[in-house]
């Protein structure tokens, strides 16, 4: 029987799904709501000079990067199987989109991280 | 005996449309469907990242897109998806965990699905009240 | 004491192979009392409308899970499903989802068979032992660890309720892969890593998405769902750590 190699992703799936239950409502409403309406939140937290020291930091960097590839790496999983339920065959085309796709932005992500403001 | 097997033709049934047969299918494609505003939120913040790295102008772009009532409606949505996401979340979870016991009796599933529920919400507030702290 | 008798219309699914070339509904008229159950409505029907109705029945108490079928679009045990629960809507009875029809009522259970004695559901012991060390003792807490998982009866409602082996029977499915976990989760046992090959597989735990509607369904509380996705931990332990540690079993 072939060993499967679902525990890579489901251990994503899993860590991703964790961090976006603890946090993830506040952090799409800071963004997403909060600092575009000035509700709670004042309007400029998220202003340029401040997020690039963020982003220069190296909590932010840590914070920014698992955050992004975290989440993508929950839904990658998660629509994976999607497909499988409504039908779609579980092929090569499916895991490309799937895995490939969180892949391309968790690397583009870390450059970004790494290079942002250095 | 083989003239009785000759005889059996069974039928199989279709999966097609399955999980409309019952709300509890319709629950969990919800509770699965909900990783794709996960994904789209992370897509927002990585495009936010990238805007960053391109300096003041670009980053000011991203951040003018947030303001837009489309976007912020949007948010509402996304918000609302991961309230679902978390208390789904916390609800299957005791289903990945051995039983536990506390001095001998099983402790039921829905308190450790209660119990991180009440974290998340406390973590969540926890987050939102340091940025609200933090000094102009 | 007079019962007052009603009757209930019961739409049951036929498939005679020998002359159907697809299932149809055929709607009877069941005179019902209070007491009855689904089973003895469909007994009502045999004995005494339709005589050709064929299904699965034998112990009428909930213990020996041969009449599960989908009862109102639900996977139930006719017997211990009610006729008043329903009536005066009408009743749908069909076979247990995602099994091929072999009859009527009946459904073709040999994959299911097969699949069970495939995951070795007998205790295979740690080293070997003789008569004369006497039995195995365990504590309350070691049988906790398992009891609630050999509860089952193998009604394959389960089977019914699991989209995944629904949508690809390899999947080896809940009551089977519970069976499995009451197995490697009992003290007297040491085949954990035997059974495990299978365990570590697409065909094993990793074909479970956890729906847990399995969980929902089982008339014994078995908590298949249970059984499955807490080895998925183990088993993911198992995987990173088994070139520099082998732990065997992945429990």
């Amino acid at each position: 029987m072939k060993r499967s190699n679902d525990p890579i992703f489901w251990s994503l799936f899993g860590a991703g799904g964790m961090l976006s239950a603890l946090i993830g409502a506040a952090l799409v409403f800071v963004t997403g709501i909060g600092v575009p309406l000035g509700l709670l939140v004042s309007q400029d937290l998220m202003r340029y000079q401040r997020m690039l020291g963020f982003a220069q930091h190296w909590l932010g960097k840590i914070i920014v990067f698992a955050v992004i590839a975290l989440f993508l790496w929950h839904a990658a999983l998660r629509i994976f199987h999607m497909l499988h339920d409504f039908g779609v065959h579980a092929g090569t085309g499916a895991k490309l989109v799937c895995f490939g796709l969180p892949l391309l932005c968790t690397i583009a992500a870390a450059y970004w991280v790494l290079t942002t403001g250095v | 005996m083989s003239a009785q097997m000759d005889k059996r033709r069974p039928y199989v049934r279709s999966m097609a449309g399955w999980w409309t047969r019952d709300p509890y299918y319709i629950r969990y494609m919800a509770m699965e469907a909900t990783s794709v505003l996960v994904a789209v939120y992370a897509v927002i913040l990585l495009v936010g990242l990238a805007r960053l790295s391109q300096g003041e102008a670009a980053y000011n772009g991203w951040l003018d897109a947030l303001k837009s009532p489309l976007s912020v409606g949007f948010h509402v949505l996304i918000l609302l998806v991961f309230a679902y996401h978390t208390w789904s979340w916390f609800k299957i979870m005791p289903k990945t965990m051995p039983t536990i016991y506390l001095g001998g009796t099983k402790l039921p599933q829905p308190a450790i699905t209660w119990t991180g529920v009440v974290v998340a919400v406390v973590l969540n507030l926890l987050v939102l009240a340091i940025l609200m702290g933090v000094k102009p | 004491m007079a019962e007052s008798t009603r009757t209930i219309e019961i739409e049951v699914l036929r498939y005679r192979p020998e002359q159907d070339t697809e299932p149809f509904y055929q709607t009877y008229s069941v005179p019902f009392t209070d007491d009855m159950s689904v089973l003895q409505g469909l007994q009502t029907i045999k004995d005494d409308l339709d005589g050709t109705l064929s299904f699965r029945w034998s112990c009428r108490m909930a213990i020996c899970g041969s009449c599960g079928m989908m009862i109102d679009g639900k996977p139930k045990l006719a017997c211990r499903t009610f006729l008043r629960h329903y009536h005066p809507k009408k009743l749908r009875i069909g076979p247990l989802e995602h099994f091929p029809i072999e009859r009527d009522l009946v459904v073709v259970v040999e994959d299911f068979i097969k699949k069970l004695e495939g995951i070795k559901p007998y205790i295979i012991p740690k080293e070997p032992r003789t008569l004369e060390e006497g039995e195995y003792l365990q504590t309350p807490a070691q049988l906790e660890k398992f009891r609630q998982f050999s509860t089952c009866i193998n009604c394959m409602l389960c089977y019914s309720a699991c989209p995944q082996y629904g949508l690809d029977s390899k999947f080896t499915g809940p009551g089977i892969l519970a069976l499995m976990h009451r197995y490697n989760a009992d003290s007297r046992d040491g085949g954990q890593a035997e059974r495990m090959e299978l365990g570590h597989s697409e065909e094993g735990v990793w074909g479970c998405t956890a729906v847990a509607y399995c969980s929902e369904v089982c008339p014994k509380g078995v908590d298949p769902a249970n059984a499955i996705n807490q080895n998925k931990m183990g088993s993911a332990i198992d995987y990173f750590l088994r070139f520099v540690a082998p732990r065997g079993a992945g429990k």
